[in-house]
């Protein structure tokens, strides 16, 4: 067995991304103001918008992820943090219940491409590029692909929603938000 | 409340709760201040039971085994508005494996129809929205369904998303009872279950509905909303913004007498 | 038949509803009855048919509708000139039915559920129709066709094609045979109609009788019948016509039985001489008999019946002479839909609404049929209670055992050599039952049907008797060869088709057990799963309004406890699938684009469902 764990705790390896989102819960997060200061203290980001690290590192302690899965690219990169992450996160609605692009649930997906690429005379041309990730038939929260432990709901969760989740979970808490903080909104 | 009627009393978590025979346990306990949580019932409605979400135990039961251990035998589950009180029941309703099968139950209503919380205009004031905060449901959980509804703007002042249906009766209810209308009814069954209008269009247009009727304004989710009317109140102002929806619980005590 | 718009049409359409609605005097209670009749003149339900029926029972349009859109029977779209539904019972799936209907499908170019272009026919399934002792059958028309094999289906597939009336098909198709193989009490008697009323003194001492016999309720709840009648008969009336009914529960829905088919088609006599010997105790003037929708080809011999036993004095003014004795009955028939046979549901059909379970209390015996007392007994507790009523307590409580008395008819079927009706007295062994039907290798019995109990070798000691194994009489055997799993998934996939939709755990809960098994099937499944098939038999059983719910995940729930390796093995993995298959997801993407390259795909390495395991290979050697 080891020797006594340290007795400083070692920052905890953070990535985050945004799938099918709108980025709004990433601007959430930056919401929490000067806690960012706080939370730099406890955390160092790894794959994130925040510092334009590509892919995540083998041993990422949280990844956060916001936006549902709407191609195929969300779930090769949802399946990269799920595999590198030893604690994934779902924020915000559409990561939870698809939120609003899974709007187009009700619709063929080819219907709606036939609409959106038809050209005055020349027929529809959707493009086939292999470089374009496809779309899936149906844009599916993030539970649904992966297992997810963790969910903070909100459209955005508030700054403080963010906060105290972070918080509870870093200090080991399991999160627990109540009233005020919890919102689907 | 008559006086003149000699109060018996239940337990609801070990609570003494006073009740007026013909009282339902949700109603007495209402009236009493102690929150039940619920869906379907309304304070100026018969309840029918329907939503499951007030279910409680009753009469269970602790044994000792040979050992000296103590078993916990768990009494009958019964939907808390509709099972009359009687004196001397003890009820459980804040335990934790009826507050997890709330849970569940609300998981499956969010996953049956569609709730997309920020684009409704009950958002903050809904029914099942302030139940899920309450309860701590962080997540739907069950595969969503992504059930295929239609939006009916058919009706110059009213619009109805059947996205958000719950199912709990209440517009039928009242549009029958209060309004002798009988502008909704239900169809078909099971998981195609579904709202209907009294026209042979089926378009609330059709129908003689009113803006003004009891069944424009009893609406628990965002089916039944008010054309040129939305999202008037700022976000962090709204009912459940405010308030948790436990709180005041004698706010959805039986209005009137009900025997 | 295609919808015609011309005045010939609405004329006859008009004439049609007019007609009906006169025959049941613009009663709305008769709304069931009114729908039925104008459906089989129509062949749908048009939502202008729809809206003369409410003008003409005075009933708000939607709540007409409402009814319409809850029993399988009735349609709102146009299904054809014929209609055929495949019973979709495990018994029958196991005889091939899955094979047949898709043999009769390709035949005549349709998909389940779809309709012809021309409008000709379409072919679905329903649920057991009470057939599996001659399956598989099927429904065309409402009228059950036994005993098909694919040269059938090609000859069904013919006689559809040359547009020959359903009444023109060969006799033999719809022969339905008793297969009784086994008699005792009741199945043994050689009463004359009458005789149970000639021995009737006066109501309390047949009521002392039939609580002194111990008989009790043969759906399976098995509360005392004596009881029921003495609540009923005590119970008053209210209103300004106080009247206390009798009704006879022929909603045999539950999966596997048949026993009722098999009384109603041979001892019709005797049952209602049970319902005149209530009517008798209780004190009703008036019974109803409410058959099943899958049972409409028994209507018009039961009304034959019914019409002897009155030109007989049997029924009528003054039965036998008796001044003041007055009772008929009257057949109401239900329109496919399972949870009819709660008794309280089965009222809300009885008054023309939709089959939805009422809040008990109050109980039928004090609020029933229109908020009068009503005894609902089942027909074959009814048949006994004639027996007793003839022969007496003792003659009858001698059979059986101490709390169940009597006999009890078993519809077996399934992996065995001679399915049919078994009557036994109470207390027999599951082991026995097996050896007298000639099961060999049997794996499991599922008894009472799809609510009822998963029974394992191990068990088979056990007997089926109240103090037991308590039954309606479904009795259906798996051999060895059988594939656990895939019955659990029938019976679920039952539940859901079913479920009234009125509360919430039923409703969605029964939907997510089938998803959930689903996924298992096609090989997706994980210890996820797993877990949330176990916290979804949680909700049903502890917050469903009925016991359709809260029996829903039996099946389930015994399956994987005395049957997990057929779950185990289907599961992926033993942990976490995603709730949809990836790669199918970007079918429709692949389709719009023309794409086949890698990254038009998902690789992963889903194993393959387990084909083959359990599935029939053959009869054992």
């Amino acid at each position: 067995m080891n020797a006594a764990a340290p007795a400083v705790k070692p920052k905890l390896l953070v990535a985050t991304t945004s799938l099918a989102g709108c980025f709004g819960c990433h601007m959430s997060l930056l919401d929490i103001d000067e806690r960012l200061l706080d939370l730099i203290d406890l955390v160092a980001f790894d794959r994130s918008p925040i510092t334009d690290i590509k892919h995540c590192s083998p041993h990422c302690d949280v990844g956060i992820i916001e936006g549902g899965v709407c191609n195929a690219e969300n779930v090769h990169v949802l399946h990269e943090f799920r595999k590198n992450c030893k604690i994934l996160i779902a924020i915000g609605a559409c990561a939870i219940n698809g939120g609003l692009p899974a709007q187009r649930n009700s619709l063929d997906i080819g219907d709606i491409l036939a609409a959106v690429y038809a050209l005055p005379g020349r027929g529809v041309q959707v493009p086939n590029d292999p470089e374009i990730p496809l779309l899936l038939n149906a844009v599916h929260p993030l539970h649904e692909v992966v297992k997810i432990d963790y969910f903070l709901p909100g459209c955005p969760p508030s700054g403080d929603a963010i906060w105290k989740f972070l918080t509870d979970l870093l200090a080991g808490r399991t999160p627990s938000l109540g009233h005020g903080l919890i919102h689907y909104d | 409340m008559s006086d003149t009627q000699e109060t018996n009393c239940f337990f609801l978590d070990d609570e003494a709760i006073p009740f007026t025979p013909g009282q339902t346990i949700i109603q007495a306990a209402l009236t009493a201040g102690k929150y039940i949580p619920h869906l379907c019932y309304h304070p100026e409605f018969k309840p029918h039971g329907s939503c499951k979400l007030c279910t409680v135990r009753i009469d269970s039961r602790t044994i000792a085994t040979e050992d000296g251990q103590t078993i916990k035998i768990p009494g009958r589950a019964a939907a808390s508005c509709t099972t009359p009180a009687q004196a001397g029941q003890h009820v459980e309703s804040n335990i934790p494996e009826l507050l997890d099968l709330r849970r569940t139950l609300i998981q499956m209503l969010l996953v049956e129809g569609n709730h997309f919380c920020p684009s409704c205009e009950k958002s903050g004031s809904c029914l099942l929205q302030g139940l899920a905060y309450a309860l701590g449901v962080m997540n739907p959980h069950f595969p969503q369904y992504f059930s295929k509804r239609e939006v009916d703007a058919s009706h110059p002042d009213i619009l109805l998303d059947l996205n958000r249906c719950i199912l709990c009766e209440l517009c039928i209810r009242a549009s029958a009872e209060v309004d002798k209308k009988h502008v909704f009814s239900l169809s078909g069954r099971g998981h195609s279950k579904h709202l209907i209008c009294n026209a042979e269009s089926g378009k609330l247009g059709d129908t003689n509905f009113s803006a003004t009727d009891k069944a424009a304004n009893v609406c628990p989710v965002g089916v039944i909303l008010h054309k040129r009317h939305g999202f008037e109140t700022p976000y962090g102002q709204r009912r459940f913004d405010q308030n948790p929806i436990n709180a005041h619980a004698e706010q959805y005590a039986p209005v009137k007498e009900q025997v | 038949m295609p919808p015609v718009h011309s005045d010939a049409a609405e004329t006859r359409q008009s004439d049609v509803i007019a007609t009906v609605l006169a025959r049941y005097r613009h009663d709305p209670v008769y709304l069931m009855q009114i729908l039925r009749e104008v459906q089989e003149e129509l062949d749908w339900l048009s939502p202008s048919t729809l809206t003369a029926i409410a003008a003409g029972t005075r009933l708000p349009r939607a709540r007409v509708e409402g009814v319409a859109g809850f029993y399988h029977f009735f349609h709102q779209r146009p299904l054809g000139r014929y209609r055929v539904l495949w019973s979709d019972n495990i018994i029958e799936q196991m005889a091939g039915s899955g094979d047949l209907m898709g043999r009769m499908c390709k035949k005549l170019w349709l998909k389940p559920g779809e309709v012809s272009p021309d409008q000709l026919v379409s072919v679905d399934t329903t649920s057991c129709t009470g057939m599996s002792d001659q399956g598989p059958a099927i429904l065309v028309n409402a009228l059950p066709v036994t005993h098909m094999t694919s040269e059938r289906v090609d000859q069904v597939v013919a006689l559809i094609r040359q547009k020959t009336p359903v009444s023109e098909w060969p006799a033999d198709f719809f022969k339905v045979d008793d297969n009784i193989r086994r008699r005792d009490l009741l199945l043994g008697n050689q009463m004359a109609p009458g005789d149970a009323l000639r021995a009737m003194t006066d109501p309390q001492s047949v009521l002392d009788a039939i609580k002194a016999s111990g008989l009790r309720g043969r759906g399976g709840a098995g509360f005392s019948t004596g009881q029921k009648w003495d609540f009923c008969r005590n119970a008053v009336g209210s209103g300004e016509n106080p009247q206390h009914y009798v009704v006879c529960n022929a909603d045999e829905g539950e999966p596997g039985t048949f026993k009722d088919r098999v009384l109603l088609s041979s001892f019709a006599d005797l049952v209602f001489e049970g319902m005149t010997v209530a009517a008798y105790v209780v004190g009703a003037r008036k019974g109803f008999v409410y058959l099943r929708g899958e049972y409409r080809y028994l209507l018009g011999p039961l009304n034959a019946v019914l019409e002897k036993r009155r030109q007989s004095q049997l029924l009528g003014k003054s039965i036998q002479g008796r001044m003041g004795f007055d009772f008929d009955i009257e057949i109401h028939l239900g329109a496919g839909a399972y949870i009819c046979g709660e008794e309280t549901a089965l009222l809300e059909s009885l008054e023309g609404k939709r089959g939805v379970p009422r809040k008990r209390p109050p109980f039928p015996v004090t609020e029933g049929f229109l908020g009068q007392p009503t005894a609902v007994n089942n027909v074959e507790t009814l048949a006994a209670a004639a027996l007793i009523a003839a022969k007496g307590a003792d003659w009858y409580k001698a059979v059986g055992t101490v709390k169940s008395a009597g006999t009890k008819l078993l519809s077996v079927s399934g992996d065995c050599q001679w399915p049919g009706i078994y009557e036994y007295p109470y207390g027999v062994t599951v082991a026995q039952v097996l050896a007298d039907c000639g099961a060999r290798n049997t794996q499991a019995c599922q008894i009472a049907g799809a609510s009822g109990l998963c029974v394992a070798p191990d068990e088979f000691g056990r007997r089926l008797a109240f103090e037991d194994i308590p039954t309606g009489g479904s009795f259906m055997v798996f051999d060895n060869s059988r594939d656990m799993f895939a019955v659990a998934h029938n019976f679920a996939h039952f539940f859901a088709n079913e479920s009234c939709g009125f509360c919430t755990p039923c409703r969605v809960g029964t939907s997510l057990l089938c998803n959930a098994l689903d996924k298992i099937r096609d090989g997706h499944g994980g210890e996820y799963d797993i877990n949330d098939i176990w916290r979804i038999i949680r909700t049903l059983r502890t917050a469903s309004h009925c016991g359709l719910g809260q029996t829903a995940g039996n099946c389930v729930a015994d399956s994987l406890q005395k049957f997990r390796p057929s779950f185990e093995l289907r599961l992926n993995s033993r942990d976490f699938e995603p709730a949809f298959d990836l790669d199918q997801a970007l079918s429709r993407m692949r389709d719009v684009t023309g794409r086949d390259d890698p990254g038009a795909h998902f690789h992963l390495d889903h194993r393959k469902s387990k084909q083959g395991i359990g599935t029939k290979l053959g009869d054992p050697a």
